[in-house]
């Protein structure tokens, strides 16, 4: 399978998570993985989806469900301190048209749970 | 094994195509891992330096040595026995942890030789090895230099740089779309240690993916071909916001083409605030003594923050 994105090695660093927290804990099988992806982040739900099952044959994290919930995107207003939120990484303020505005969720990528046996 | 990080699952062999040590070519990147650049093609490297590898075993090269890395194998399976309950484990690990711990590692290294690190992003055809060639050639009697170049395959830009007179290492990155932080810190391995330099990182050309992947550089360059769209700033908005200084490249052919310099700025400066922009030709020298002053700058006061306090 020909696959070049990003997305593969971030679902390749997800495995690696769930592999070393085996490491540490027992179980024998992992039921799901819920990972947290920022809607203004760096990857693409779908993209994970479509490259997780290849990733994972082979490793302890064969056969889980993924999960992704998506975190809206928000941020800070550095001029009017507003809590806002964002659908575009680079938009202005919506309350004062300040172009500074700090992202402060909307950028994850993280592994949350994993529901294992 | 790797030394450094105890990996067994990257496939890395080795190729340096000059110098005494050559060992000749390197056949022996696996494909065990059928998901992951497994595709068959084995064939990667080997005809186009292979007269190099041998041609000058044993002379003059000694430290100047282009070694190519392959990257190209997936996770190791893991077999696990016994039965447990059910249960659900909170983890909260970021996914990008691992390479930005790598990244740190890199860091770390760069502050303890004293190295000014850069790493140069666009997408391909912006003409970032003509313009590394240049500023090499221009700058190597100033500063001890070494580069590392990223491509998916082929070691022609390390050939281009190694043209030069600086140590290189290419890294093939197979199917992967962009260098990490760990392949970086195998390439480190295989460069001259010098107190002082700078190092050039080439970046697999791509204005997507290189965006997420700290390096453990000092700056992030992006290149910008006046040929590409005015508009490339805001399509590809994260790799823009991560870098540090724009170089709008190939100014030389502005008088040839509609491209609005004013309207890229505004772009640029939209999605980062805070970047610095030159115009550059890599081909004619214009705009180069404003890089060469930049570079002069960041890493004299890298350098002046390196000393001891007292």
């Amino acid at each position: 399978m020909k696959l070049a994105m990003h997305e593969v090695s971030l679902i390749e660093s997800v495995v690696a998570i769930v592999v070393d927290e085996r490491r540490r804990q027992k179980f024998s099988r992992v039921r799901s993985i819920r990972l947290q992806v920022g809607a203004l982040g760096h990857a693409e739900p779908e993209a994970l989806r479509f490259c997780f099952e290849a990733v994972a044959s082979g490793t302890i994290a064969e056969g889980a469900k993924l999960m992704i919930e998506i975190i809206p995107g928000a941020g800070r207003c550095s001029n009017c301190l507003r809590h806002v939120p964002m659908s575009d990484r680079y938009a202005p303020c919506p309350c004062c048209g300040n172009p500074q505005v700090l992202l402060i969720e909307g950028g994850e990528l993280r592994v949350a749970e994993l529901e294992v046996e | 094994m790797c030394t450094v990080c105890g990996c067994q699952n990257a496939a890395v062999s080795v190729d340096f195509v000059t110098g005494p040590q050559s060992p000749g070519h390197n056949h022996n990147h696996t494909h065990e891992q059928p998901h992951f650049g497994g595709s068959g093609d084995g064939e990667h490297n080997h005809g186009e330096h292979g007269h190099l590898a041998h041609g000058n075993a044993g002379h003059l090269h000694v430290e100047r040595a282009v070694g190519l890395i392959n990257f190209g194998g997936g996770l190791a399976g893991l077999e696990v026995a016994g039965l447990s309950q059910e249960r659900t484990i909170r983890i909260e690990r970021d996914i990008l942890s691992k390479n930005n711990s790598y990244a740190d590692i890199n860091r770390a290294r760069f502050n303890e030789t004293e190295t000014f690190a850069v790493n140069f992003v666009s997408s391909p055809g912006s003409g970032k090895t003509s313009l590394l060639v240049r500023t090499i050639t221009d700058l190597q009697t100033r500063w001890p230099i070494n580069v590392i170049e990223g491509d998916q395959q082929t070691s022609r830009d390390a050939e281009r740089i190694l043209a030069t007179g600086v140590a290189v290492v290419q890294i093939n990155t197979g199917k992967g779309c962009h260098l990490d932080a760990h392949m970086v810190g195998h390439a480190l391995d295989r460069l001259p240690q010098s107190k002082g330099g700078l190092l050039f990182i080439e970046n697999v050309g791509n204005l997507v993916c290189p965006a997420a992947f700290d390096l453990g550089e000092a700056n992030r360059v992006v290149l910008l071909s006046v040929t590409e769209g005015e508009d490339k700033p805001l399509k590809y908005p994260d790799m823009f916001a991560a870098s540090d200084l724009m170089l709008l490249n190939k100014c030389d052919l502005l008088r040839h083409l509609d491209f609005d310099v004013d309207a890229c700025i505004a772009a640029a400066l939209q999605v980062n605030p805070r970047i610095q922009i030159l115009s550059v030709s890599a081909r004619t020298g214009e705009g180069l003594a404003a890089i060469y002053a930049w570079i002069e700058g960041r890493a004299t006061a890298l350098a002046r923050s390196a000393e001891p306090s007292q």
